[in-house]
C-alpha cells in the first residue's frame, strides 16, 4: 500500500519522465477504468440495494400476520367477530384489525384497476396482525380459530417470506460477485494496455536497460502512469455513476422494487471506495506487466 | 575488468563466435576488426552482457556474467558506456536530458554546468534542447557518445561509431574517443573501416583484433 501511495506523493521524478507522454494505450485505460468504475457503482447500488430489500421484508413480514376468513356472506361477520374475540385473547399480539372495504379495493386495484365493486365480489375478510417482539404461538391460535372460527386460516408469511428474503440475499451475492468481476475484468483490460504500452515503448526499455537502469526504475515509470490513468479513469465513472444513481426515479414516485436501487444516508459514501481500489488494481496490474515484459528485455 | 576465457556464442545451432579468450585491461585501446556478419557486435554485446556465452567464461569487473543478476547487470552497465551505429534515443527527451539519462536513471543528481561542458565537447551546445530526431547522423553519434561518457565509465564500446559519418565527422569522434583514453578509460572501437584505424595511429598504441572464421586473432602488430 505504501508503494501505491509514493505513486500519488513521490511527484514526477524522472522515472515519470521516461516514458512518452501520449498513445492509445492511456486512451484505453482511462475509458476502461471509467466505465468499468460506472458498472461498479451500479453493482454497488445494487448490493446494497438488495441487502437492505432483505433486511426489510424479513423485518416486517417477520412481525406480521394475515388471518384470511373465508365463510359464505351470512356467517361472515359472526366469525370475523369470533376471530377478533381470540385476537384479544392471545399472547404475543400488539394490535389488530379487520381490513375495511376502502382497504380491500387499495390491495386489489393493482390487478383490478381503480373501478372495482368490492361489494359485489365474495371476498373473504382479512384481519392485519402485527405481533410484539415475542411473536405468537402460531400452532396453538390455529388450534383456536379452527374451534372458533371454521373459516379463518392463520398465515404467518413463512411460506413467502423465506423465498423472497432469500431471492434478495442471492441478488446481494450477485452484486457482490459483479463487483469482483469488474475489478477482474478492470485488471485484465489494464493489464492488457499496459502490456501493449511496454511493447510500443520496448526501444525506450532498451534503452534504459542500455543506460544501467534497473527494472524497478523502469516499471515504477509505466506503473506510475497507469496507476494515475486508472485513479483518473475511475473518479470519471464513479463520479457518472453516482449522478445516474442519484437520478434514479423517487421510489415513491412509481413504487416498483427497481426504484429502491440506490444508496441511503452513508451508504452515499460507499462509491468513494472504487477509485483507489481502481488505483490499486492498475498498480498491481501494471506492476505484473511490466515485471513480465522486462524479464525478456536483458 | 572484461575477461573472456574461451568463450563461445550459438545460436540457432550454429556458433557465431568460439574459442575466444581476451582480457581487457584499464587504459586500453582496441580495435575490433572482421567482415560485416563476423560477429563484431555480438562480441561487443557479450562485452556489456546483452549476451551470454553458451560456453566459457566471461567476467566482467570481477564477476561471473552468468551469476549477475538483473541489479548487477544494470549496475555493471553503469561503468560501460556503449555507442551503437544506430544510436537509439528517447525521442520525446531533448538531446540535454538524453545525454543526462545515465544520471537520471540512477536517481543522480545533473549538474547542469558539467551538462553543458560535455555538450560543448561534442560540438552539440546549440542542439541541447533539440529532440532527437531533428539531429543529423553525425550529431546522433555524438550524442550517443556523450551520453556513454556521462557516468565517466571506466569502459567505452563503439559499434561502428563512425559508420553513418563523413570522414571529417570520423575523424572528430576518433579524437573524442582517444582523448577520453587519454583520461584513463579503456575503448574498444568495432569497425571495419582500415582507413580509421590507420589515422588512429598518430595519436594513440591500440591493439587491433580481428575476428575471422568466428575466432579472435590478433591482426598484425600493435599500432
Amino acid at each position: 500500500m505504501g508503494r501505491v501511495l509514493a505513486i500519488f506523493t513521490g511527484g514526477a521524478g524522472p522515472a515519470a519522465r521516461v516514458v512518452p507522454p501520449t498513445g492509445f494505450t492511456a486512451r484505453l485505460t482511462l475509458l476502461t477504468a471509467a466505465a468499468m468504475a460506472f458498472l461498479a457503482v451500479f453493482a454497488l447500488a445494487l448490493s446494497l440495494a438488495t441487502g437492505r430489500l432483505a433486511e426489510r421484508w424479513s423485518e416486517a413480514l417477520a412481525r406480521s400476520a394475515t388471518i384470511r376468513i373465508s365463510a359464505p356472506a351470512e356467517q361472515l361477520e359472526a366469525q370475523t367477530r369470533a376471530v377478533l374475540e381470540v385476537l384479544a385473547t392471545t399472547p404475543g399480539i400488539e394490535s389488530y384489525r379487520a381490513l375495511d372495504a376502502d382497504e380491500m379495493k387499495a390491495l386489489l386495484q393493482p390487478w383490478f384497476g381503480p373501478d372495482l365493486p368490492v361489494d359485489a365480489l365474495p371476498l373473504p375478510q382479512l384481519v392485519e396482525i402485527t405481533e410484539t417482539s415475542a411473536g405468537i404461538d402460531a400452532e396453538g391460535l390455529r388450534l383456536r380459530l379452527s374451534a372458533e372460527a371454521p373459516g379463518a386460516l392463520l398465515d404467518d408469511h413463512a411460506r413467502w417470506r423465506r423465498p423472497l428474503v432469500a431471492a434478495a440475499g442471492r441478488l446481494r451475492l450477485l452484486g457482490l460477485l459483479s463487483l469482483v468481476l469488474i475489478g477482474g475484468a478492470m485488471a485484465g483490460m489494464i493489464t492488457l494496455a499496459a502490456q501493449a504500452a511496454l511493447a510500443a515503448n520496448a526501444q525506450v526499455i532498451r534503452t534504459l536497460r542500455l543506460v544501467g537502469a534497473r527494472d524497478a526504475f523502469i516499471a515504477r515509470a509505466f506503473v506510475r502512469r497507469f496507476t494515475l490513468r486508472g485513479l483518473g479513469g475511475a473518479l470519471i465513472g464513479t463520479a457518472l455513476g453516482m449522478a445516474a444513481v442519484a437520478a434514479q426515479p423517487a421510489a415513491d414516485e412509481a413504487g416498483g422494487f427497481l426504484t429502491g436501487l440506490g444508496f441511503a444516508g452513508a451508504g452515499w459514501l460507499w462509491p468513494l471506495v472504487i477509485p483507489p481500489l481502481a488505483a490499486a488494481v492498475a498498480f498491481g496490474a501494471t506492476q505484473f506487466a511490466a515485471f513480465r515484459v522486462l524479464r525478456e528485455v536483458r | 575488468m572484461i575477461e573472456l576465457q574461451n568463450v563461445a556464442m550459438s545460436y540457432g545451432g550454429g556458433d557465431l563466435l568460439s574459442e575466444m579468450s581476451l582480457k581487457l585491461v584499464p587504459g586500453s585501446f582496441h580495435f575490433l576488426t572482421g567482415p560485416s556478419g563476423a560477429g563484431k557486435t555480438t562480441f561487443l554485446k557479450l562485452c556489456y552482457a546483452e549476451l551470454l556465452p553458451s560456453t566459457g567464461v566471461l567476467a566482467l569487473f570481477g564477476q561471473d556474467a552468468r551469476a549477475m543478476t538483473r541489479d548487477q547487470i544494470a549496475e555493471m552497465r553503469q561503468k560501460i558506456g556503449v555507442v551503437h551505429q544506430d544510436c537509439q534515443f528517447l525521442d520525446h527527451l531533448s538531446v540535454a536530458e538524453n545525454v543526462a539519462l545515465p544520471l537520471s536513471v540512477t536517481g543522480r543528481a545533473v549538474d547542469h554546468g558539467e551538462l553543458a561542458e560535455l555538450l560543448s565537447w561534442v560540438g552539440l551546445r546549440a542542439q541541447s534542447s533539440a529532440l532527437p530526431p531533428q539531429l543529423s547522423g553525425g550529431e546522433r553519434q555524438r550524442a550517443a557518445l556523450a551520453r556513454a561518457v556521462m557516468m565517466s565509465p571506466e569502459v567505452i564500446l563503439a559499434d561502428e561509431p563512425t559508420g553513418n559519418l563523413d570522414w571529417e565527422m570520423s575523424l572528430r569522434l576518433l579524437n573524442l574517443l582517444v582523448e577520453l583514453n587519454r583520461m584513463g578509460k579503456t575503448v574498444v572501437i568495432a569497425t571495419h573501416d582500415l582507413n580509421l584505424i590507420r589515422a588512429a595511429k598518430s595519436q594513440v598504441s591500440a591493439r587491433v583484433l580481428r575476428i575471422a572464421n568466428r575466432r579472435l586473432q590478433l591482426a598484425g602488430a600493435d599500432l
